[in-house]
């Protein structure tokens, strides 16, 4: 397992892989959408589990697109 | 034990009792203790197993009502062996080791904190804080170097130009002057002895309000402890229910923000809330109470010839069971250190280890339990929303189970960073690194069936080797060094110490010494330094 955030493309479907996710959330209300999605994060945490992965993750989560 | 007095049976032990300062013109005593709670009677005990005598100024003139600290961790128990009122604690609390959490309506996961089979204690008992005390107290008594003193109450402090403290003390026969060479502020979350320095807790404030009730059951329910995130019978966010000696209950309510107080004490309402909890079983309510609680401490532990420990240092809040462990551990922490200085085997330097080593310690027990206050009572629409995911996955997934915090409980301190270790020197495979708890082990000797009970009050050194290699490394040190030699003054009868230790490398057969102040803590060796107990910076 590498310690460093991948950031270039590795989805073998990308677009496959967005409509999942829209599908994830199709009638939901913004309620359970927000639910879902924090299931959906930590699961994908706890698989990337390295905490300096995460917090490479979280930094770049929180950087806006103008920064 | 060096002072062991005749029992004093049957009278009340919060009688006011005269006193010859009263009449005297200012009396001067080595060392004052005030607050005659867990951590000061703890206090008193070890400073007087070391020879240390002290008097201990309590305002009260009863027990304390109601439980508070119910939660004793078996490191506490450890510290509790040592001052000689462990059996009576373990005999009347409940011994636990299971809980379950549920969310809603469903069991979301349990646990079982397995008792570890190479341990004399257990994790935890559960015991309302007055017969913890009620021990202690019939322990202090039984020392003629404790001078115990109810109905009296500290209402004004003086530092003076030489370092003497002197107490203004109220009586019911009148007042006096007591003047302290160092003074132990163990007078709890409202110290007297804070506000009179004008010393401020800092740290969070948290404005949940939460309802304890202690109920009288007689009831079936195994003793695990059950919690409950979203309960279906209370319109709160969360509840907990432990059993305590006596068929006592303890019913813990988060009762939300905007909760008025006054209403939620009203013994019906509370009631109430009960039977929604507890559907048709018969309860008689023994004690309640509704707080709000903060995760902050003092700055500094030390201030001059003043010690803060236990509350008037930290406090945390309920969730987790820190509050009376982590006191506890200041007690030993510094009983032991003013011991040495007093009776000139170490140097005053020794005192700066006491927050060095207990600031961290308090820092790792307000961070706990602030995790714990931020999981159980969420403070923004994000931190709810993970909160439930978590719980969510927690049914079905094992890594979510590890993220639920319903309180993480108390651990034994580890003085990794204490400038009183003295790091390895030699390889060691295994073993408790310099500055942390000795595990203990089964033992065959004198002294009882478990290592940690071999251990005592002194500096230890535990030597696999021949005895008198043990003897002749220790010769001549100051403080003394007590020799444990496995195999001549204990048996490794599980083979426990030896491995537990990391003492049994094939390659090197003797002369193996870690070093066991009484914390009980490790500093070791492999090869034959001169042990030194207080760390190079000291000596």
């Amino acid at each position: 397992m590498t310690d460093k955030l991948q950031t270039d493309s590795r989805l073998t479907a990308p677009d496959e892989f967005y409509e999942k996710l829209l599908a994830l959330h199709e009638s939901l209300d913004p309620a359970a959408s927000a639910r879902v999605n924090a299931r959906l994060i930590l699961l994908l945490a706890n698989h990337i589990g390295d905490l300096r992965v995460l917090d490479e993750a979280l930094a770049a989560a929180r950087q806006q697109p103008t920064d | 034990m060096r002072d062991i007095q005749s029992e004093q049976d049957g009278d009340d032990p919060f009688a006011f009792r005269d006193c010859a300062d009263l009449s005297g013109a200012g009396a001067r005593r080595q060392v004052v203790i005030l607050g005659a709670g867990p951590v000061g009677l703890c206090a008193a005990i070890d400073l007087a197993r070391h020879g240390i005598p002290s008097v201990v100024i309590d305002a009260r003139n009863a027990a304390s009502d109601g439980s508070r600290a119910i939660c004793w961790a078996k490191r506490t128990l450890e510290i509790c062996d040592r001052l000689g009122t462990a059996d009576a604690l373990v005999a009347r609390g409940v011994t636990w080791h299971r809980g379950k959490v549920h969310f809603g309506e469903t069991e979301v996961y349990d646990f079982d904190l397995q008792p570890q089979p190479d341990h004399h204690r257990p994790a935890f008992i559960n015991l309302q804080q007055f017969h913890f005390e009620a021990a202690a107290i019939e322990q202090a008594r039984r020392h003629s170097l404790i001078d115990l003193r109810w109905q009296h109450r500290a209402t004004g402090l003086h530092r003076n130009s030489d370092g003497d403290i002197t107490l203004d003390i109220d009586t019911p026969a009148g007042r006096y002057a007591l003047t302290a060479e160092w003074l132990l502020a163990c007078d709890g979350v409202r110290s007297t002895v804070r506000h009179a320095l004008g010393l401020e807790f800092e740290g969070r404030v948290f404005d949940d309000h939460f309802l304890i009730a202690d109920i009288r059951m007689r009831a079936d329910f195994p003793a695990v402890r059950r919690f409950w995130f979203e309960p279906v019978f209370s319109d709160g966010g969360s509840a907990l229910m432990h059993k305590q000696a006596d068929d006592v209950w303890r019913c813990d309510f988060q009762l939300g923000r905007d909760a008025d107080p006054g209403r939620e004490r009203e013994p019906a309402r509370i009631k109430d809330r009960l039977r929604r909890m507890l559907g048709g079983a018969e309860f008689e309510l023994v004690w309640s109470s509704v707080y709000t609680f903060t995760c902050r401490r003092l700055a500094r532990f030390r201030h001059g010839r003043v010690f803060f420990a236990g509350d008037s240092a930290h406090v945390v809040s309920p969730f987790g069971a820190r509050g009376g462990n982590g006191g506890i551990q200041d007690a030993d922490n510094l009983a032991w250190k003013l011991a040495a200085v007093l009776q000139g085997t170490a140097p005053e330097a020794l005192l700066d280890s006491y927050e060095a080593e207990r600031i961290p310690a308090a820092d790792e027990n307000i961070r706990n339990s602030t995790r714990s206050t931020d999981f159980i009572t969420p403070k923004s629409a994000a931190s709810r929303v993970f909160r439930d995911a978590v719980l969510d996955l927690a049914r079905n997934h094992p890594f979510a189970r590890q993220m639920v915090n319903s309180g993480r409980l108390s651990l034994p301190a580890n003085y990794a960073g204490s400038p009183l270790n003295t790091g390895d020197a030699d390889h060691f495979a295994a073993g408790p690194p310099p500055g942390a708890p000795c595990p203990d082990a089964p033992a065959t000797g004198p002294a009882g069936d478990w290592l940690l009970q071999h251990l005592g009050d002194d500096f230890t050194l535990l030597y696999n080797g021949g005895r008198g290699e043990a003897h002749e490394l220790v010769a001549g040190l100051t403080p003394a060094v007590r020799p444990l030699a496995i195999g001549s003054d204990l048996r490794d009868t599980g083979d426990r110490i030896a491995e537990g230790y990391g003492l049994s490398c094939p390659a090197r057969p003797a002369r193996r010494s870690p070093m066991a102040p009484p914390g009980p803590r490790c500093c070791r060796r492999r090869t034959r330094p001169r042990p030194r107990p207080h760390g190079d910076n000291l000596t």
